[in-house]
């Protein structure tokens, strides 16, 4: 009886509207809601269109390869994928501690991880530079014992983008790690896998969409880090100064034309790898597929 | 201190949610003992807690003498390095590993060379009739054979001790006595101890030597399938056997419920105690007629309301209610001649010959 209903409702929605949505495939889109998403994404479209439109395509080429695009591209490049790596070192045992290990302020951890996420980056720059700067409370004793300098330095534009990108990677894995069905960490401890090896080969499987969609995320974030780069590294050509910055300072000063053929690159090497990447492994990550498909067939024997 | 003792010696106390596990267990070598029990009971609880998923409270765990928990000792041997294997109700493969590999799993988590480990499970996949199976990937297994290569993969550790929780539960009816017979056959062939979890008692019949009833988190009775079934002690078992179970105190020659109805009995001793009462020893007569009644010479009769008819071939299976609830079992033309409907009152009667008592 009641599948007859919902076959007959699920008609009915398909005569009412030619907008239909990809769940169970019958149900109409409302009016109102189409007319609001249609702005949201004419809003996203928009910038890229003006840039497009303002882009001087004759000269696109020798902005390009102009030594400072170059050399600002090349380290752009260096740096973000450096925070990356860290963010996937670190952050992968820092959400695996806030999934699965419960201990008293675990609420106010998990906030002061992803703080930096909300947080203006400006002002992520300038924690940074009194935490870690030459005077700052770490800082001094990393210069008086070691000699070692993070401001002003690629170092330091790693530290920064790594600040401010590593919280998408945490929360990410931490919420494929909560989908996660513990069960079958169970049976590779029974099977005489000791934790670590467990992790690794049943739970680092399991979650490898959503760690290699965090991980995007967290580059996109970092190639993309303009505000606390600036603050805590400087900008200096050849050693910090990456891209955001480089279209930045060419806006405001001689040359607004190659920051737009810039800004392009950007957009158009973020825009790449979200959509290449988006259904072999975002898609996977965000269809709650992450618990079930990722950890396995437990579904079908049940 | 205490002698080294061969097999699983067990006292388990756990409180987790509702349940509250105290039961005491043991299994000698080469013994397959199945715990039965209604849904809830905690089997899979007991399970978890010989596994090392499932830490005690209280109690003991000690496999041929070796302590495994023992929180008043402050001693608590991780899953991994347990001499147990464990067969999961959903089996739980991993299905990003091959069949193989998933058989291998233990051994390479023990720290073998991979090709030794691929040969050691190609032996068991061998042995368990999966050898065709070896490269393919879990998700297209059917039921039966995913049981299979779990059973391998827990054999695979060579484990002292294998617990399986519900190993049948998954599969549909029609594979299932397919399935039990070669896990008969399989878990013959091994020899250390095995304790399965089920609620299914042709589970229990088929497979095990034993059988322990669980309820509550208690074992409520222990013994072969035979010896339990012919005494249930507890409402469960009573229901699975089909007959009528009325616990009380013997006195005088009567049995007296604590809801206060007699029930007359033959050669019974005094004291706490359980009258057996099958179902087609009970005669059935309308409330008001000439029943059994007075001028018999069956002793007993109690007042009854029908609340269920079920059919089973030609006989019927008659559900009352009353002050003693009874399932009263007849054919289909006393039935139709005495045209009885739920609803109706009658009077259920039963020799005090053909009750058996057995002290609780």
């Amino acid at each position: 009886m009641t599948r007859t209903g919902t076959a007959e409702r699920a008609q009915q929605a398909r005569a009412r509207g030619r907008f239909r949505g990809r769940s169970g495939g019958g149900a109409a889109v409302p009016g109102p809601v189409l007319a609001l998403a249609a702005v949201a994404g004419t809003f996203f479209a928009l910038p890229l269109l003006g840039l497009l439109w303002r882009a001087p395509w004759s000269n696109a080429w020798t902005y390009l390869t102009a030594p400072a695009a170059t050399t600002a591209l090349r380290l752009s490049l260096w740096c973000s994928l450096w925070a990356t790596a860290l963010s996937v070192l670190f952050g992968v045992p820092l959400a695996w501690v806030l999934a699965r290990v419960e201990f008293p302020g675990r609420g106010a951890v998990r906030a002061l991880c992803t703080l930096s996420m909300v947080l203006p980056p400006v002002v992520g720059g300038v924690a940074l530079f009194f935490a870690l700067g030459r005077r700052g409370l770490v800082g001094q004793y990393l210069d008086r014992w070691f000699g070692f300098r993070l401001p002003f330095t690629t170092t330091g534009v790693i530290v920064a983008q790594t600040f401010v990108a590593m919280p998408f990677l945490v929360i990410t894995v931490e919420a494929a790690l909560r989908q996660l069905d513990a069960r079958y960490e169970e049976a590779s401890r029974t099977l005489g896998a000791s934790p670590w090896y467990t992790f690794r080969r049943v739970t680092l499987p399991a979650i490898r969409p959503a760690l290699v969609a965090g991980a995007v995320l967290t580059w996109a974030r970092a190639l993309g880090e303009f505000g606390a780069t600036i603050t805590f590294a400087g900008n200096f050509p050849g050693t910090t100064q990456t891209m955001p910055l480089a279209v930045y300072l060419a806006l405001e000063g001689s040359n607004p034309e190659s920051a737009i053929i810039l800004a392009l690159v950007l957009m158009g090497v973020s825009f790449t790898v979200l959509v290449s990447l988006r259904d072999r492994w975002l898609g996977a990550a965000t269809g709650g597929g992450v618990g079930a498909g990722g950890a396995g067939a437990g579904g079908r024997h049940r | 201190m205490r002698s080294p003792r061969a097999g699983l010696d067990a006292h388990l106390q756990l409180r987790l949610g509702d349940l509250d596990l105290d039961l005491e267990l043991a299994v000698a070598p080469g013994e397959l003992v199945a715990l039965l029990g209604p849904n809830g009971a905690g089997k899979t609880t007991v399970l978890r807690c010989l596994a090392g998923l499932a830490p005690l409270d209280g109690g003991r765990i000690t496999v041929d003498g070796a302590v495994l928990d023992d929180p008043s000792a402050g001693v608590l041997v991780g899953p991994e390095q347990r001499p147990v294997g464990f067969v999961f109700q959903s089996y739980l493969l991993f299905d990003r590993m091959s069949v193989t590999e998933n058989v291998a799993y233990g051994l390479r988590a023990r720290g073998r060379p991979k090709a030794e480990a691929r040969r050691q499970a190609g032996t068991w996949l061998d042995r368990l009739g999966l050898a065709e199976l070896a490269e393919r990937r879990p998700t297209s297994l059917s039921g039966g054979q995913a049981q299979r290569v779990a059973l391998a993969r827990a054999l695979a550790t060579d484990p002292r001790l294998l617990l399986l929780d519900e190993p049948l539960a998954a599969l549909d009816a029609g594979t299932r006595t397919t399935v039990r017979r070669d896990l008969h056959h399989h878990l013959a062939s091994f020899e250390g101890m095995r304790l399965l979890v089920t609620h299914d008692p042709l589970d229990a019949f088929a497979l095990a030597d034993r059988v322990v009833i669980m309820e509550d988190g208690r074992a409520v009775q222990a013994g072969t399938l035979a010896e339990v079934t012919a005494r249930p002690r507890s409402r469960y078992v009573a229901d699975l056997v089909g007959v009528n179970l009325v616990s009380g105190q013997v006195e005088g020659g009567e049995l007296r419920t604590p809801g206060g109805v007699r029930v007359v009995v033959a050669d019974a001793d005094p004291g706490p105690s359980y009258a057996l009462i099958r179902p087609h020893s009970i005669v059935l007569a309308r409330a008001g007629g000439d029943g059994p009644g007075a001028a018999t010479s069956v002793r007993n009769q109690w007042p009854g309301t029908i609340i269920g008819v079920e059919r089973l071939g030609d006989r019927v299976r008659v559900a009352l209610d009353g002050p003693l609830p009874l399932t009263a079992e007849i054919t289909v033309a006393a039935l139709e001649a005495l045209e009885l409907r739920p609803g109706d009152p009658v009077l259920a009667a039963a020799k005090a010959t053909e009750i058996e008592v057995y002290p609780a």
